[in-house]
């Protein structure tokens, strides 16, 4: 008997089906694989899983007892345990206190700390889980946050563990840390669904893999049968062709970082960073995030002038702290969060698409009045050139879609045709149609000859994409070497801080 | 500046500073609890209103004192209970809301204080707490006199900080209170709704705040003026951002700015042929300014605070 | 419950909603006339007539709409940076004191230069007093709430101080007033009968010229981007902390202004009851007007006709005037209440 079954689950939200006549299962001491796209369904499966959506159609079953709908109290007491992508961890509270929360009844008169306390030890004992019980968790590292959300499910006598892109933010060392974890779980007969979208972590971990598509399982196979091709092409539903990179003679040096550094302490401070990038050239930095790339994008795209050193466009140096001046200069930015930094969602598309020269005479008179006549006109030629699916330039920013916000913020960025572009995460959370435009658009760039800086969590897409990367750890920056010339077991060696590997490389 | 010692030295001064410590400490309580939760409420001006005169009004109509205190706090809770539909359940800004509820209750309770009493001139009065010695702990010298020897409801906010801080820290849904302040999704994701802790984090907050504009008007004084609140909900909002969210500190804010009104007090006496009261009156304000500013670099603010949790926008 | 965004926001929908706050909040006010012993519709029908019913009604209703449509933009503008300047009753005593201080004997002008000198000098000490908190959020991120709502009482203290003591005018038979406002800086009246002045005209020219400025300059587009989503706001290279400190002078100033206009064109002299919270109704004139500067004079004539109607109308029968405050507190509610409906649907089950 299966330990999880899903049976004919269908969810919609108006005309978009979620999920359409989903039926899977989930044996004892397995690992399942659930691969998809971004938007294929995984993650509202797991949410009517966990009972924060009712499904219009389908139950679910755990050890043969059908699991009520939109509980999610219900789910864990049936022992699902759910490690999220977004740790739902307070950062301002202890790790004991995270653990605990909920495990109690809510009127109970005191906590039973020193129970919990013990259990915890023993837990950790048991999975070689080890954290301190004390520490805040805004103390831990994102490794050590992962260890708490799993030590969380299995305190909760999890025996069906649910991980939801749990590398994304991991050294590739630390997940093969985290797959040796999950391996010694099912060991001891637990059973766990492993959802990514990374194929070759897919194929280390799991037994049996389960691809969704468009809402509907398009296939499930043994992972013994699978390999990168047959699961790309299940996933996304046509043959992939990765964009190619033309070798190009880079030309000369566009922008020159020399001796930067930041002030202050942590992993986020940049140590005497140096790096040139030529005309005609990608430079990928690979890191796990946190380790200075935001300090560092930051600076190049005029939101800190917090630093010593140089930095040279053109051999001019950086307008620093001065984003117009920066954008003036030839650079054009691609913001790591579209909705935070990106897009204004309730201006208008032509509206965003002026923010960045506002005053010049192209858009504004005297640089006081707008002249939305010449934006309008403007913002009609961009999105036709860059494909964005709207009503028009007067539509509100924030109803387009993750890859036509993107596809905006492309034409914000590339239609000056900028020397360099600094592009960071540009690809995150967009589906593979909008994926394949936005790299063949910056791969269209180098070979007009921009320089690009592209910062990415994603090692496959650097080694795709770059002519040279280089590792960002605590704030130091390695020497950028052509992509073919490091594994990515020596570049996650690298993100992890391990100077033995950057001697090596 | 001999003078200014001589009133600290006083027992009538630590009597007065005690009293005055009683509305701001369940003010700064009520609030503390509300934005502990991830809900600023700047109803509180207006609710410290609805405690005065809902209070002072059930004793005045013919109710008990302790009676008065528990329809003031229901009175509070309700008005709670509307800011947390608004910020809570509907996700709604919270500064606006806010200062809606607080001209809102003020006028509201204005409206039914004349209703009830229209012809009255000059404020009628009722018989308001007596002060109640505590046996022994009364007879110590100063001491005793300053803070065993005062009304039960001042003893009642002393109680308020030791049992706030134990059901913040020690209990379960203190923990899962403090949660939905720093981050709602965890809360979800085990089952418990943050919705209705938040809601029922506002609601009790609301009753404490009422509680102590109850003080005010069945304790401190025995009539219900027209603008008694006076901006005192205002700097108990500034009391727990100086108190960095935590219950022992509100108390010493409160103790200290409490010190201070009494201590103008009594120097205006002395010294108030040179500074105009005026500028006593002031300091408090002036002195609520400066605490935000004195602690605003360093303090952990609740992460989730002002931030409105929605379900159905869950990705 | 599920409250979803909408897809697109129709202009009529969202142009109803005040409309549809007003009706909630009358029908809700006309739940405490009922307790008071009144019929509602002769309540409100006493209250219409009391602020339009005569030439003398609507001359005084036009007159007390002049703080509030000052007021008014006051808030509208700072809300629209997400500045909550709380701090307008403050504002507009600052404006009446730089126009006790200047206008009452310091300066002498012709009335052509001395009546928009007193403004401008009104606008600057109004937009002054958010210096502080201003910078204090802008630097440190102390709430601009609180601060500006604790500045008010240090302000009218100040004015009590003032007003009883150094600038007390010894002609006024002891009433704690300051000196009468000199002639050359009086706003002209707009109608023989009533008190009816020059403010109005400012006030609507005010309106006017913040309206423009937010829709067509390249400020307005700053403050709107910044209200909205600072963080998109400072990449795209607008100057946040900047932004926000002008949005704070030019709310602070249009604060003032109401304050000028009422010492220099309403009493002729400062004293402490100048303002009966005009400051704190400006909040609900922009939360009725949605924040946008034109729609900011009906808003303001609406809750001006309220007060001055519901003067008329206790008068007449027997309700508190408080009813009035109790209307504008519940329009600021119900405005957030029907503006939601605008913006997101409500749907009962998931």
């Amino acid at each position: 008997m299966p330990v999880l079954e899903f049976r004919g689950i269908t969810k919609r939200f108006g005309s978009l089906t979620a999920n359409d006549d989903v039926s899977l299962t989930l044996e004892q001491g397995e690992i399942l694989a659930l691969l998809g796209e971004n938007g294929a369904g995984k993650t509202t499966l797991m949410n009517i899983l966990f009972g924060h959506y009712q499904a219009d159609e389908g139950e679910i079953l755990v050890n043969g007892q059908t699991l009520p709908a939109g509980s999610t109290q219900a789910a864990i007491q049936s022992g699902v345990g759910m490690v999220h992508q977004h740790f739902t961890l307070a950062g301002n509270l202890s790790v004991l206190e995270n653990i605990m929360l909920g495990t109690e009844r809510l009127w109970a008169w005191r906590q039973q700390t020193g129970a919990a306390r013990r259990k915890l030890a023993a837990l950790a004992e048991d999975y070689g889980l080890v954290v301190d019980p004390d520490a805040q968790v805004s103390d831990l590292s994102v490794g050590e946050r992962q260890r708490v959300e799993i030590l969380k499910a299995l305190y909760r006598d999890a025996r069906i563990l649910i991980l939801d892109e749990p590398t994304a933010v991991l050294t590739p060392q630390e997940s093969e840390s985290l797959f040796a974890t999950l391996k010694s779980l099912t060991a001891k007969g637990l059973s766990v669904i492993f959802i990514s979208h990374k194929l070759h972590e897919i194929l280390a971990v799991s037994n049996r893999i389960a691809v969704l598509r468009h809402g509907a399982i398009v296939g499930t196979l043994p992972a013994a049968e699978a390999d990168r091709e047959k699961l790309a092409e299940l996933m996304v539903g046509r043959k992939v062709t990765l964009p190619t990179r033309q070798p190009l003679a880079p030309g000369e040096p566009v922008l020159q970082i020399s001796g930067l550094s930041t002030k202050g302490q942590g992993a986020t401070v940049l140590r005497t960073v140096d790096l040139t990038i030529h005309a005609r050239e990608i430079i990928g930095i690979a890191g796990v995030a946190g380790n200075g790339q935001r300090t560092l994008a930051d600076i190049l795209s005029g939101l800190s002038a917090d630093f010593t050193g140089t930095v040279t466009i053109h051999g001019k140096p950086l307008a620093a702290g001065r984003p117009r001046a920066i954008v003036a200069s030839g650079v054009g930015r691609i913001p790591e969060d579209r909705h935070a930094r990106g897009m204004v969602g309730e201006m208008d598309i032509w509206e965003n698409l002026i923010s960045e020269d506002l005053r010049s005479d192209e858009v504004s008179r005297w640089g006081l009045v707008i002249d939305r006549g010449r934006a309008e006109a403007r913002a009609r030629r961009q999105i036709e050139e860059f494909d964005v699916r709207c009503e028009g330039p007067d539509a509100e920013t924030r109803l387009l879609s993750g890859g036509n916000m993107q596809k905006l913020i492309l034409a914000r960025a590339l239609s000056r045709e900028p020397s360099f572009i600094l592009a960071n995460q540009p690809v995150r959370g967009l589906d593979e149609g909008a994926i394949a435009y936005v790299q063949n658009r910056l791969l269209e760039a180098r070979e007009r000859g921009a320089a690009i800086l592209l910062v990415s969590e994603d090692l496959d897409e650097l080694m795709t994409l770059s002519d040279r990367i280089a590792v960002i750890s605590h704030g130091q920056l390695s020497e950028a070497l052509p992509a073919g010339d490091r594994s990515i077991a020596q570049i996650g060696l690298m993100m992890a801080g391990q100077d033995s590997a950057r001697q090596a490389a | 500046m001999s003078d200014l010692f001589e009133i600290l030295l006083t027992a009538g001064f630590w009597a007065a500073t005690v009293r005055i410590v009683s509305p701001l400490i369940f003010g700064t309580l009520g609030e503390l609890i509300c934005e502990r939760a991830g809900v600023l409420n700047l109803g509180i001006e207006g609710i410290m209103t609805v405690g005065a005169m809902s209070g002072w009004m059930w004793v005045y109509q013919g109710g008990g004192l302790w009676g008065g205190v528990l329809f003031a706090a229901a009175m509070g809770g309700l008005f709670g209970l509307l800011h947390a539909a608004f910020t809570v359940q509907m996700g709604l800004s919270q500064h606006v809301t806010g200062i809606g509820i607080t001209l809102f209750a003020s006028s509201l309770s204005y409206f039914v204080y004349r209703m009830l009493l229209p012809a009255a001139t000059t404020p009628p009065k009722i018989v308001p707490f007596d002060e109640v010695p505590i046996p022994f702990l009364s007879d110590i010298p100063v001491i005793g006199e300053a803070v065993f020897n005062q009304s039960p409801l001042t003893y009642l906010a002393l109680l308020t900080v030791p049992v706030v801080w134990y059901v913040m820290y020690r209990t379960p849904v203190g923990l899962a209170v403090r949660m939905a302040g720093e981050n709602p999704v965890a809360v979800e994701a085990q089952g418990i709704n943050v919705l209705a802790i938040r809601t029922g984090a506002v609601v009790v907050g609301s009753a404490l705040m009422a509680i102590g504009g109850a003080f005010i008007t069945m304790s401190w004084f025995d009539a219900f003026y027209f603008g008694m609140i006076n901006g005192r909900g205002w700097i108990c909002v500034a009391l727990v951002i100086f108190a960095s969210w935590r219950p022992g500190k509100a108390l010493i804010g409160a103790l200290l700015f409490a010190g201070l009104e009494a201590l103008q007090v009594r120097a205006q006496q002395t010294a108030g042929a040179f500074i105009p009261y005026q500028f006593f009156l002031m300091l408090p304000y002036v002195m609520s300014i400066l605490a935000m500013i004195v602690i605003a670099r360093k303090t952990k603010y609740p992460q989730a605070l002002l931030v409105p949790f929605r379900r159905g926008e869950r990705v | 419950m599920i409250i979803e965004p909408r897809a697109s926001v129709s202009l009529l929908r969202s142009g109803l909603a005040p409309i549809w706050a007003v009706a909630g909040a009358l029908a809700l006010c006309a739940v405490l006339i009922l307790w008071a012993g009144t019929p509602v519709h002769t309540a409100y029908w006493l209250l219409f007539k009391g602020a339009f019913g005569s030439a003398f009604a609507i001359n005084e209703t036009l007159t007390r709409s002049i703080p509030l449509i000052f007021t008014g933009l006051a808030a509208a503008v700072a809300f629209r940076a997400k500045f909550y300047n709380i701090g307008a009753e403050g504002q507009l005593y600052a404006g009446a004191l730089a126009t006790t201080f200047f206008g009452t004997g310091l300066v002498t002008l012709p009335p052509v230069l001395m009546v928009p000198f007193l403004m401008f000098v009104g606008a600057l000490a109004g937009g002054a007093l958010l210096i502080v908190p201003v910078l204090l959020k802008t630097r440190m991120k102390v709430d601009e709430v609180v601060t500006t709502l604790l500045l008010n009482f240090v302000v009218l203290l100040m004015v009590s101080f003032l007003i009883e003591g150094p600038w007390k005018d010894p002609m006024a038979l002891g009433w704690p007033q300051a000196a009468p406002v000199i002639e050359q800086g009086i706003l002209p009246q707009l109608m023989a009968k009533g008190r009816l002045h020059m403010g109005l005209v400012f006030g609507l020219v005010a309106a006017l010229a913040v309206w423009a400025m937010m829709r067509f300059s390249v400020l307005g587009y700053e403050i709107r981007a910044v209200g909205f989503n600072a963080g998109a706001a400072e990449f795209s290279g607008i100057n946040v902390g900047r932004t926000v400190i002008v949005t704070a002078l030019i709310s602070g100033g249009l604060a003032g202004m109401a304050g000028v206009s009422e010492t220099a064109g309403l009493k002729g002299y400062l004293t402490l009851d100048l303002s009966p919270g005009f400051g704190y109704t400006g909040i609900a004139v922009a939360m009725l007007a949605r924040l946008n500067p034109l729609a900011v004079v009906p808003a303001a004539l609406f809750l001006s006709a309220v007060y001055v109607g519901s003067d008329a109308m206790s008068r007449a029968v027997n309700i508190p005037t408080y009813i009035a405050d109790v209307l504008v507190g519940v329009c600021v509610l119900a405005v957030l209440f029907s503006a939601m409906f605008t913006q997101y649907k409500i749907r009962w089950r998931a």
